[in-house]
């Protein structure tokens, strides 16, 4: 039934949110791999918007979101109890969890969530890990001692320097590569991030994989709306990713996909005094 | 003294471009029985053998005749399920009344002097419908308990269920979207099939027993293989073609360049013509150009018409198709439609490129002019891009409406499934039973873009398979 079993808020700046609800999804949760996501509605006269899976035990499938477009601000306020009016997945192809050896991984704000699975996985796979995290400031920082737990090499890098380093995760990235060779950087958070990212490994030669966060309707390659140009060929992010080789996409067309909406998000967002 | 086809009423063109509410009315009774009269019942009657599900055509007709418009449901119910939703998406002029022997011989769709078996079908359904006429369910022996499970809720998965669920079979339709009907509600307008119908037609699968799950996605929450492990003694698969083809040319990404399924998704399924009551946004083009000829095009470009005038927008829809109004694959009725709304056609042309502005929206599109060269394998004369006619054409918005080719989640993760070089499912042809025992299918997943009734047909086949399968 998509019902909320456990909700958090994980921080709050100016009035911002970043919330965490556990919603009960027990054959979603059954099947879902790290780096896949599920499409939902919160309600019924509701968008269908993609989230990544965070966690799945215990039978409910963990979504994070900050709360800056309509749907996320409806999420967040469900409460313990309430139900989602739908919920499908698991969808799109779950990262590959082998043996690279020493990887990088830079999350980005809310993308700090989406690194979790992916870094317990790739731990899993016996890789060695260094983790770079990045937000505008200390209190948007989530996940740190879950990530710290699977990390070998641990940085945090604020823009106002309020924690950690000040200035950009690609400013350790690129120490990082310049130190020693490393097989794998793997990259989730804002567009400019994941594609200062790509800039920064692409003279190392090191396999650079981005987990993309598309526009999308139905999430199943039906509609075409999270098209995305990858080394001149167009794929689509639900089916065909969401992950790609950060060097081939094009970044400048998902930057401006990604705002076509942009207007008609704030007009609804004032008109429902949300 | 020849008597003179009965039209339904419509709302005018100006009143219907402003709304998303039905265009064609139904026939009132009197018009049922003028219509009916016209029918020469022949003895040997060619429009049955033009039905994708042979309907008894003279026989339904001949009870409308008779006023015995229950008689007719039931007889239209016995061979197709959904009278309402067929009578008013059937391209009647390709099919029965294509076969109608009022058509002129070797023209390749109806006369309009051809019965108009489709508003007949419609008035019959409707009335059903109105009066609760429920079909009776004859179970069958050694069918009843059997589980099975239907895969896709479109028109072939609907109809498979029905079948089956009527002979006493357990149903359970998996659908991965929020809502059933598949194509019939994420593709279809309000304006061609109100909501209320399919849900009627859908409901009476519900009073028959037929369980659906909602966002549910064969292939991704559930194997096929797990199905089985279930206790579904067989599966039908009919997932449609569901993956939108583009041109492939420069451009075809720029903001504002949509697909028709991502259009009339958001349109249909998401209600965004209702948005802001309804959250999915849309964008609503000053100049909208819609490429392609077939019912998805009309039905596109109508729809982006009446987004316009909702918001106080001069209309300027145009369809940009290769070939001529003759070759064109859309519904006479539809291609009407969209002419008396103020759909403009511009015909002969293939386009190039698609050339955007600063911040990546579109705003233009490169065209050539084409002639038609010589019949291809589809038996209609191939456009020939004329060199060096380029034009350009200013547009904010594009859809493009060119067809589907197969979705592959399910095939891709299940390699016994045996699929063409399109991705299609491969099936006997007799049983429309697939590589995978125990699995059939039918719809767009087997033969590519079809329309429903011809869905519904495959659909059929494999219903009658799927019991003998299950009495062995």
């Amino acid at each position: 039934m998509n019902r909320v079993i456990e909700k958090k808020v994980l921080s709050e700046v100016q009035g911002v949110r970043v919330a965490q609800l556990d919603v009960e999804a027990p054959d979603i949760a059954a099947k879902s791999l790290p780096g896949q996501f599920v499409v939902l509605m919160a309600e019924e006269k509701g968008e269908r918007i993609p989230l990544t899976i965070v966690d799945n035990s215990r039978g409910a499938v963990r979504i994070i979101f900050q709360e800056v477009g309509l749907t996320t601000k409806l999420l967040g306020k469900l409460n313990i109890g309430d139900a989602l009016f739908a919920m499908v997945g698991p969808l799109g192809h779950p990262t590959e969890r082998k043996k690279y050896g020493k990887v990088i991984l830079v999350g980005g704000g809310v993308g700090i969530a989406e690194i979790y699975p992916v870094a317990a996985a790739l731990k899993r796979a016996g890789n060695h890990l260094a983790m770079i995290l990045g937000t505008r400031t200390k209190s948007l920082l989530m996940l740190e001692q879950e990530l710290k737990s699977v990390s070998e090499d641990f940085y945090v890098v604020t823009d106002d320097g309020s924690y950690g380093e000040k200035g950009f995760t690609t400013d350790v990235l690129s120490r990082l590569l310049k130190k020693e060779k490393h097989n794998l950087v793997y990259a989730v958070g804002p567009i400019p991030m994941m594609r200062k990212v790509a800039e920064t490994t692409k003279p190392y030669n090191v396999k650079t994989i981005v987990s993309l966060n598309a526009l999308m309707v139905d999430g199943t390659g039906m509609c075409g709306c999270c098209r995305v140009s990858v080394a001149g060929e167009t794929k689509f992010s639900c089916v065909d990713g969401p992950e790609f080789d950060a060097a081939s996409v094009d970044w400048d067309e998902l930057t401006k996909r990604n705002r076509v909406y942009a207007d008609k998000e704030k007009h609804i967002c004032n008109l429902k005094k949300i | 003294m020849k008597k003179e086809a009965q039209k339904p009423i419509e709302q005018t063109a100006v009143l219907r471009a402003g709304n998303f509410e039905e265009v064609v009315g139904v026939y009132d009774q009197n018009q049922a029985l003028l219509e009916a009269a016209r029918c020469l019942q022949c003895k040997d009657p060619a429009c049955i053998s033009g039905c994708p599900v042979g309907i008894d055509i003279k026989k339904f007709i001949r009870e409308i005749t008779a006023k015995d418009y229950a008689a007719a449901y039931f007889t239209i119910r016995e061979k197709n399920n959904f009278p309402s939703l067929c009578g008013r998406v059937c391209p009647a002029e390709y099919q029965c009344r294509c076969t109608c022997v009022l058509t002129k011989k070797g023209s390749p769709f109806a006369s309009e002097n051809a019965i108009n078996i489709h508003f007949l079908e419609r008035f019959v359904g409707d009335n059903g419908m109105k009066n609760n006429l429920v079909s009776a369910t004859t179970p069958e022996k050694g069918l009843s308990g059997a589980k099975v499970a239907v895969v896709g809720s479109g028109p072939a998965g609907l109809c498979c269920a029905g079948e089956l669920a009527r002979a006493g079979v357990k149903v359970t339709v998996f659908e991965g979207l929020h809502k059933t009907g598949g194509v019939l509600r994420y593709g279809i307008p309000p304006f061609r099939l109100p909501r209320d119908i399919l849900d009627f037609e859908i409901d009476c699968l519900l009073k028959m027993g037929v369980e659906f799950r909602l966002n549910a996605i064969v292939g991704k929450v559930v194997s096929l293989k797990e199905l089985s492990g279930q206790g579904y003694r067989a599966v039908f698969l009919g997932l449609g073609a569901g993956t939108p083809s583009f041109m492939k040319i420069p451009g075809e990404n720029l903001c504002n360049v949509y697909s028709a399924n991502e259009f009339l998704t958001r349109v249909n399924l998401m209600s965004a013509y209702k948005f802001p009551e309804f959250h999915t946004p849309v964008s609503i083009g000053k100049h909208v150009i819609v490429v392609g000829g077939g019912n998805t095009a009309m039905d596109s470009a109508r729809a982006a018409l009446r987004l316009q005038k909702m918001n106080g927008i001069d209309p300027d829809v145009s369809i940009f198709y290769r070939r001529t109004l003759v070759e064109m694959p859309a519904r006479r009725l539809e291609i009407e439609h969209a002419k008396e709304e103020g759909v403009q056609f511009k015909l002969l042309v293939k386009p190039q490129e698609f050339i955007g502005d600063t911040e990546g929206r579109v705003i233009k599109l490169r065209s050539l002019e084409c002639k038609l060269g010589e019949p291809d394998a589809s038996g209609r004369r191939s456009p020939i891009a004329i060199e060096g006619s380029d034009f350009e054409v200013a547009c904010d918005m594009c859809i493009i409406a060119i067809g589907l080719s197969a979705n592959k989640i399910l095939t891709a993760v299940t390699p016994e499934l045996v699929t063409d070089k399109y991705g299609d499912v491969r099936v006997d042809p007799q049983t429309m039973e697939t590589s995978v025992k125990g699995v059939f299918a039918g719809g767009d997943i087997v033969g590519g873009e079809g329309t429903v009734i011809e869905a519904m047909g495959m659909a059929k086949k494999a219903a009658s398979a799927i019991k003998e399968y299950l009495k062995v």
